[in-house]
């Protein structure tokens, strides 16, 4: 058994349990007593992640006030796209589905470890293994904590928290997998996106009354984009730090086989550069992609209106080709006041919707810009203490 | 060159090591008096090199049989504006001591001898361009630059001259301070001339920087852009640091070739240096042969000392391969990270101008503002990873690879002295048989090649073990050498990472009061 298989199988035994404490985007979330909802822990086989939800509640629609059930991540995203899909709640921003658990890159780099094993020495060796374990650790907290916020978004709104399918996602103590889409289904989501980007080239051309609404569309369309741009940028940023991080790795693992001169401080400075890569990840990348989705709802229910305003439209012009031919009045009169009604209806839930996002948008980039600067500054002054110390005991050999 | 070999240590007088070997060595060292008379031309701050000027000064110096027993050579360093304090606490315990004593009583001393001041520092330009010569504060013995790199002539057969500027309290120099044009070739001459000399005597002779036809094409060309400045920075940097390594050997100092290279207004034009001139050619066949001769030798040693140094220094050489390997990966990861780093500050620019919420997006453009210094920062360290750690390590793989060759030496030395032996085993065999079979004209033949021989097996044997003797010296040198250089460039490299990490928190520090301020 070469060291290749060695290192899947190590990877399948990974059983990592973990206790999440940091919230890195979500702000003002799960502090309505009424219903509160948290990950506390957490398996991960293979490619699969099982999370454990945890559910406190007040409520008498619930069955137990305090109860655990497992998902996984293919539970969320049904979730969310029966949220999605329901009609009544056209006029609201659904919160984005958590992505996909990623171990893509560290699974790789693990596999170049191995394969290069017998080039390195057995402490540079156990260094990069100690690095790959804790990004794979950082990969799977922040999916973790992706999962966790899409959750207690739902149960802090008032009106999706009360949404059925939520309930019997959180309370359903057998395997959802039957509820969940069979492969017909996807198909036809996959379709439906199609034709929705199809729709979005047309309707925002469509005039829009409201100047509420011209304003956020305007906006958000401009900021979705740059938004877009910044996140990308962002991870090739922290990527290309990490990269340096880990040169430093292997710099004082070569100088200790050197043994040139004490270089653990330059080993602590290591851990530290490294440790600066992924926390900058963790703040700054994760708000921008957080809110890059997150605009993209916001986007998905500018849409919903306008598409409901394009319905209320055509169904005007129905009424008047109707009047004009004298058939079927009042069957277009009643489909224009369905059309009306949706088309307020979601106009003002959808301006609460989107003016709360706003504010919600700046709180959580206010949190995490401080954070992420105190941080910045916590780890520089770290790496000053720690090159202090490593220069004065160099001097004075 | 008795004299040069000796160190006086500054204040303690009595850590003086006898050293018998070195005693015998320095009396039969080959490299002769340095008795020069003559006038020269007064040095002034000449400007054109290789101009046919049809000079040809007597280029020789007056030495009394003074010992020169200067126990510092602290090279010239050049810092940047933040380090100068710095560097001039290292120098603050030197002294000078000259002293007229005649060379047969003066105690010999070992390499090991040397005061731990003795640093040599590359130096870390602040910008890519030219840097001027910093006259530091304390005295030393020696101080050399490399400065000024000037584009002389153009196209295809311009060329770069530096300028090589000395300041020394030296007597056998006839200035205190005094600069020469060189050009690179000149430098390479300067090497040949001190290989052929000193390094069958198992001398370590610090090897010039490469050769690089890209890199000077660029040059010549006329291409006016970073890379062609940064070449032309970096191979300045390691020509002064070639010249600083070479005046620190207390022999080649005593050589007349250094001398005239410092002091001589015009060198004349080396040849045998161009890479596809005849000469060149030649080289490249002798090394061939002396690899593969040098697969053959080995030397059945009593002393296991050079064996293990060798082996040493062979996987020593393998380590700073790989750590340069790595250093440069590093600093091709930092530019990368820089230029990362300046794509998002723009795009964060863009997002703060697009946000609505006005103290967000000022927020927001700070943050572009701090990302961009980070940048600067970014690129500030690269040029520091590469001026300081790869240079270094650049440098002492070249170096080892000498030491090897020293190594190499004694062992042809030997090589030489077996086969004396067994030539001289053979005449005896043949003065046996003639013996035997009564020729008494051959045999007075045969007898005479007998006493040549054993003449020269023991003149051999006398070379191996003076070789060996200096070797050993010279490597202890080496290694004392190495291990401070290794240590300041390390703690400057560190240094700079500090003061990188100071600015770092002054950035976020201003950004943070902006970040709370959101509302």
């Amino acid at each position: 058994m070469g060291p290749r298989s060695r290192h899947t199988a190590q990877e399948g035994d990974t059983l990592c349990l973990l206790e999440i404490n940091a919230r890195s985007v979500s702000v003002d979330l799960n502090n309505d007593a009424s219903l509160l909802i948290d990950i506390p822990d957490a398996l991960c086989e293979r490619d699969k992640v099982k999370f454990t939800v945890h559910t406190k509640t007040t409520l008498s629609s619930f069955q137990k006030p305090d109860f655990s059930v497992p998902r996984q991540h293919e539970d969320f995203i049904w979730l969310h796209d029966a949220l999605v899909e329901t009609e009544d709640y056209a006029g609201l921003i659904i919160p984005p589905a958590p992505p996909k658990p990623d171990f893509e890159s560290p699974r790789e780099k693990m596999h170049k470890l191995g394969e290069g094993e017998a080039t390195m020495t057995k402490e540079e060796y156990t260094k990069m293994k100690q690095e790959l374990e804790a990004e794979y650790l950082a990969v799977f907290k922040k999916t973790v904590q992706v999962h966790e916020v899409f959750l207690q978004r739902l149960s802090s709104h008032p009106i999706l928290s009360k949404d059925r399918n939520f309930q019997i996602f959180l309370e359903y103590d057998q395997d959802l997998s039957v509820r969940r889409k069979n492969a017909k289904e996807t198909f036809g989501s996959f379709f439906k996106n199609m034709v929705k980007s199809a729709d979005e080239v047309i309707i925002s051309g469509i005039k829009e009354v409201d100047d509420f609404f011209e304003q956020e569309k305007t906006f958000l369309l401009d900021y979705s984009s740059k938004i877009k741009d910044s996140t990308a940028r962002a991870e090739k940023m922290t990527r290309s730090h990490k990269n340096v991080a880990d040169d430093y790795i292997h710099i004082s693992a070569t100088l200790n086989s050197l043994s040139v001169d004490d270089n653990t401080a330059l080993k602590k400075f290591t851990n530290v550069e490294g440790r600066v890569a992924s926390d900058e990840e963790l703040k700054l990348t994760e708000l921008l992609r957080y809110y890059m989705l997150d605009i993209q709802a916001a986007k998905d229910l500018l849409y919903r209106r306008a598409r409901a305003l394009a319905d209320y439209e055509n169904s005007n012009k129905a009424l008047d080709k109707a009047r004009l031919k004298s058939k079927d009045i009042t069957q277009a009169e009643e489909h224009q006041q369905q059309c009306l009604q949706k088309f307020d209806k979601l106009s003002e839930s959808g301006k609460r919707e989107l003016t709360s996002f706003k504010g919600r948008r700046v709180v959580a980039f206010r949190k995490n810009l401080i954070e992420m600067a105190e941080l910045e500054i916590k780890h520089a002054k770290n790496n000053m203490a720690l090159l202090q110390g490593c220069i004065e005991l160099l001097k004075s050999n | 060159m008795a004299a040069s070999s000796r160190r006086n240590p500054p204040p303690l007088p009595g850590a003086e090591n006898q050293d018998p070997l070195s005693e015998m060595a320095d009396e039969d060292s080959d490299e002769g008096e340095d008795i020069f008379v003559g006038n020269s031309n007064p040095v002034a701050e000449a400007f054109q090199p290789d101009t046919a000027n049809g000079e040809e000064p007597a280029d020789l110096f007056s030495e009394a049989e003074t010992s020169t027993a200067a126990n510092s050579y602290i090279t010239n360093s050049k810092s940047n504006g933040v380090h100068s304090d710095n560097e001039n606490d290292l120098f603050a315990e030197v002294s000078v001591e000259l002293s007229m004593e005649n060379p047969s009583t003066t105690a010999k001393s070992s390499g090991a001898e040397f005061t731990p001041s003795l640093t040599l520092s590359a130096t870390q330009p602040e910008s890519m361009e030219q840097l001027e010569e910093e006259k530091d504060e304390d005295s030393f013995d020696m101080e050399v630059a490399v400065t000024n790199p000037e584009k002389i002539g153009d196209g295809m057969n311009a060329y770069m001259a530096y300028k090589v500027s000395t300041r020394t309290t030296l007597p056998m120099f006839r200035n205190r301070t005094f600069s020469v044009w060189r050009r690179f070739s000149d430098f390479l001459g300067l090497y040949e001339k001190l290989s052929v000399k000193h390094s069958l005597n198992g001398c370590i002779i610090p090897p010039p920087p490469e050769k690089s036809v890209v890199g000077m094409t660029k040059v010549k060309v006329g291409k006016d852009d970073s890379s062609s400045a940064d070449f032309v920075e970096r191979r300045r940097a390691a020509l002064e640091r070639y010249l600083q390594r070479v005046v620190c050997h207390p022999s080649l100092l005593q050589d007349p070739d250094v001398r005239e290279f410092l002091e001589r207004d015009e060198l004349p034009r080396a040849v045998g240096t161009h890479t596809l001139s005849g000469a060149g050619f030649l080289k490249m066949i002798n090394r061939a042969s002396d690899a593969v001769s040098k697969m053959t030798i080995k030397i059945s040693d009593s002393d296991a000392w050079f064996d293990n140094k060798l082996q040493e220094v062979e996987s020593e050489e393998l380590q700073l391969r790989k750590l340069h390997a790595v250093v440069d990966s590093l600093v091709n990861h930092r530019k990368e990270l820089c230029g990362n780093t300046a794509v998002f500050a723009k795009s964060m620019a863009m997002l703060g101008n697009s946000e609505d919420n006005t103290a967000l997006s000022r927020a927001l453009s700070q943050l572009a503002e701090v990302e961009d210094k980070m940048e600067t920062l970014h690129q500030e360290q690269a040029a520091s990873d590469f001026f300081i750690l790869a240079e270094l390590l650049a440098d002492y793989i070249r170096l080892l690879g000498a030491v090897r060759g020293c190594f190499e030496q004694r062992m042809k030395t030997w090589q030489r002295w077996q086969e004396a032996q067994s030539t001289l085993q053979k005449k005896r065999e043949v003065e046996a048989k003639l013996l035997w079979a009564n020729k008494p004209d051959k045999l007075q033949q045969a007898k005479e090649e007998i006493t040549e021989w054993e003449g020269k097996v023991t003149q051999y044997e006398r070379d191996f073990d003076r070789i060996s003797v200096t070797v050993r010296k010279e490597f202890l040198r080496f290694e004392k050498e190495k291990s401070n250089d290794f240590k300041s460039q390390i703690v400057k490299y560190l240094e700079s990472l500090l003061q990188s990490q100071q600015r770092h928190v002054k950035f976020w520090e201003a950004f943070l009061p902006e970040a709370k301020a959101i509302a």
